[in-house]
């Protein structure tokens, strides 16, 4: 069931702006989070179970109390290059809710004692990013950006940043990269972030949707977050669902939901005609569950991860009886191959590899030993790399081949779709 | 002749020359602003931006090659690149470029006749419930359309002047 704790007044054009966003309690836990310490800012995000919402999953608190413990400059970016096939919730929050994000932002900053930050905006989304600097401007001119805002001595400059379309800079440190004008490379970890960032100096990098929950555990208190969502994954998480469902979009949901009844109730259900076959619960990275597998989930990241596979970004595709495991996973790995930053050999040449073999078996030049070749070189390019992209192209690989192994058998011998027959499908042009 | 920047581009590119902590930060804005003025990154215009923000060549260069927004061929007034990744191609987006393409005359990634479109494809544009979607950019606008039909194709195209 829908439970808004974050887009309770997204269907109000006035939450866009700074005199309607303050009308309805905007800025109000800013005023509280300045008569609170830093550190049991830290410690309220920490004991509310926050966890990171660009995918990973991580403990923002605990992010947060990684920085080191003394004066030098640090950044706090936010990470909104959302770029996860199946995710459009960043999108929706900046656009229906910039100033949610702000005061996230000046908060957290607070918190972790910065006094710069950047969002950090896919070049795609000028329609957000137009909105986001707007929203900037009017903080400004309210006093609650730059110095000693509302009399608390605490300084802070915020901007906007534009991409220039790489879905590699939605991994932390090739954002970094970015933002101090190279390639999007990500780099080598360790050092973290929190120790050696933007420009080698502490740095923070948060997802739109975890700095835009930050107002609310503020206001509430952890431990009202943690009555949503279960006990490892509390609270509530925004769902980007696509596919042919009745109501594609954005759903605020409690953690732990069942995928069944999210399926039924928010997202409508199937198109008429349609039938579930698979899902991929959290963006293209993550795992594919069967429909057996997908309706007996629950929408958290323990049930997910027990299931082999992720939560993600909470990218929901919902993949109908209609469609081709062969041809959507070399959809897949047209986007793979195309992102590889080329740094790293198993990523930059296996996503190549994947491409042709996934691009062969579409034109009917496939052979049955290139499923074994698929998965072998997939496994290979599991945790031997810098970033997660590789891990991101090979885990759909091997959870396409193995769950719908029949698919691919078919297409391989019999040179046809099991399911669309002869339609085949060519590769992308970009 | 020698390219040359107009004063506002000029302008605009020295101030983000300063907005930045690095002043290579501004490569991204002042490559999209030469895109804006030129059309096309040619190796002219990287050297043109390379003096005229004292950054070298193959900084500029290797920033230009990186992003897929900066244009490495010609592209028409109006660019419309449809998605056509996972979610768009499920609910019918490459039939729709397929559409698209027979409607102006072209194959992807080329330019119609008259320079007035370019057509192609695009990863995922962050639009995965209003799909199949295109983006458009021109000179002047970057707008995404949404919920894109065949049968309004017309409709579509006829929004760009």
């Amino acid at each position: 069931m829908e439970t808004k704790l974050l887009t309770q007044h997204y269907d109000k054009p006035e939450y866009q702006s700074l005199k309607g966003y303050q009308k309805l309690g905007g800025y109000e836990a800013l005023k509280k989070a300045f008569s609170m310490k830093p550190q049991d800012i830290i410690t309220e995000v920490k004991n509310a179970g926050l966890r990171g919402r660009g995918g990973a999953g991580f403990s923002t608190g605990m992010k947060w109390s990684f920085l080191p413990n003394n004066n030098e400059p640090r950044y706090l970016l936010c990470n909104a290059d959302e770029g996860e096939p199946g995710t459009f919730k960043d999108r929706v929050m900046m656009e229906r809710a910039p100033h949610q994000l702000i005061e996230g932002m000046i908060i957290s900053a607070f918190a972790i004692n910065s006094k710069k930050s950047y969002i950090y905006i896919r070049g795609e989304y000028m329609a957000p990013i137009k909105i986001v600097e707007k929203a900037i401007r009017e903080v400004y001119d309210a006093g609650l950006l730059g110095k000693n805002i509302l009399g608390s001595g605490f300084d802070h400059d915020m901007d906007v940043y534009r991409g220039a379309g790489a879905y590699i800079v939605g991994e932390e440190t090739g954002l970094i990269s970015s933002l101090e004008g190279k390639k999007g490379q990500p780099k080598l970890k360790p050092p973290f972030p929190a120790v050696q960032g933007y420009l080698k100096k502490p740095t923070i990098v948060n997802n739109v949707e975890t700095l835009a929950t930050v107002p609310w555990i503020i206001t509430n208190g952890a431990s009202e977050y943690k009555k949503y969502g279960t006990e490892k994954s509390p609270g509530t998480k925004l769902f980007s669902v696509s596919g042919n469902i009745n109501k594609p979009g954005v759903y605020e949901v409690p953690l732990g939901i069942p995928f069944k009844d999210f399926l039924q109730n928010e997202c409508g259900g199937m198109k008429p005609g349609y039938e579930l076959k698979a899902l991929i619960p959290g963006g293209s990275s993550c795992p594919v569950l069967t429909r057996d597998e997908a309706l007996k989930s629950t929408m958290d990241y323990e049930c997910m991860s027990q299931l082999g596979s992720m939560l993600g970004s909470g990218g929901v595709i919902i993949i109908d009886d209609k469609q081709c495991m062969v041809d959507l996973l070399n959809i897949l790995m047209n986007f793979y191959h195309h992102e590889s930053c080329g740094q790293c050999t198993p990523c930059r040449e296996g996503t190549g590899w994947m491409n042709k073999i996934t691009t062969s078996l579409l034109t009917k030049n496939g052979k049955l030993e290139d499923i074994s070749l698929l998965h072998k070189i997939a496994s290979h390019m599991l945790g031997t790399t810098i970033c997660a992209l590789s891990d991101a192209a090979a885990m759909p690989v091997m959870s396409f081949v193995t769950k719908f192994r029949d698919e691919f058998e078919y297409y391989a011998k019999e040179k046809r779709s099991k399911v669309k027959g002869d339609v085949h499908y060519a590769q992308a042009h970009h | 002749m020698s390219l040359t920047l107009p004063p506002e581009s000029k302008s605009y590119i020295q101030k983000e020359l300063k907005r930045y902590e690095t002043k290579e930060s501004a490569l991204i804005p002042a490559l999209f602003e030469a895109q804006k003025v030129f059309g096309l990154i040619t190796p002219e215009v990287i050297d043109l931006l390379s003096k005229e923000m004292d950054i070298p060549t193959s900084r500029v260069n290797e920033v230009f090659e990186f992003y897929t927004m900066f244009n490495k061929s010609k592209v028409g007034k109006y660019h419309i690149q449809v998605c056509t990744n996972i979610s768009c191609s499920m609910v019918g987006a490459r039939e729709y470029m397929q559409a698209l393409c027979e409607k102006l005359n072209v194959k992807p990634c080329e330019v119609t006749a008259d320079g007035k479109f370019s057509v192609s494809t695009a990863e995922c544009l962050g639009s995965c419930g209003t799909a199949p979607m295109a983006e458009v950019t021109s000179r002047d606008a970057d707008e995404y359309h949404e919920n894109l039909k065949i049968n309004e194709i017309d409709k579509f195209l006829g929004k760009f002047k």
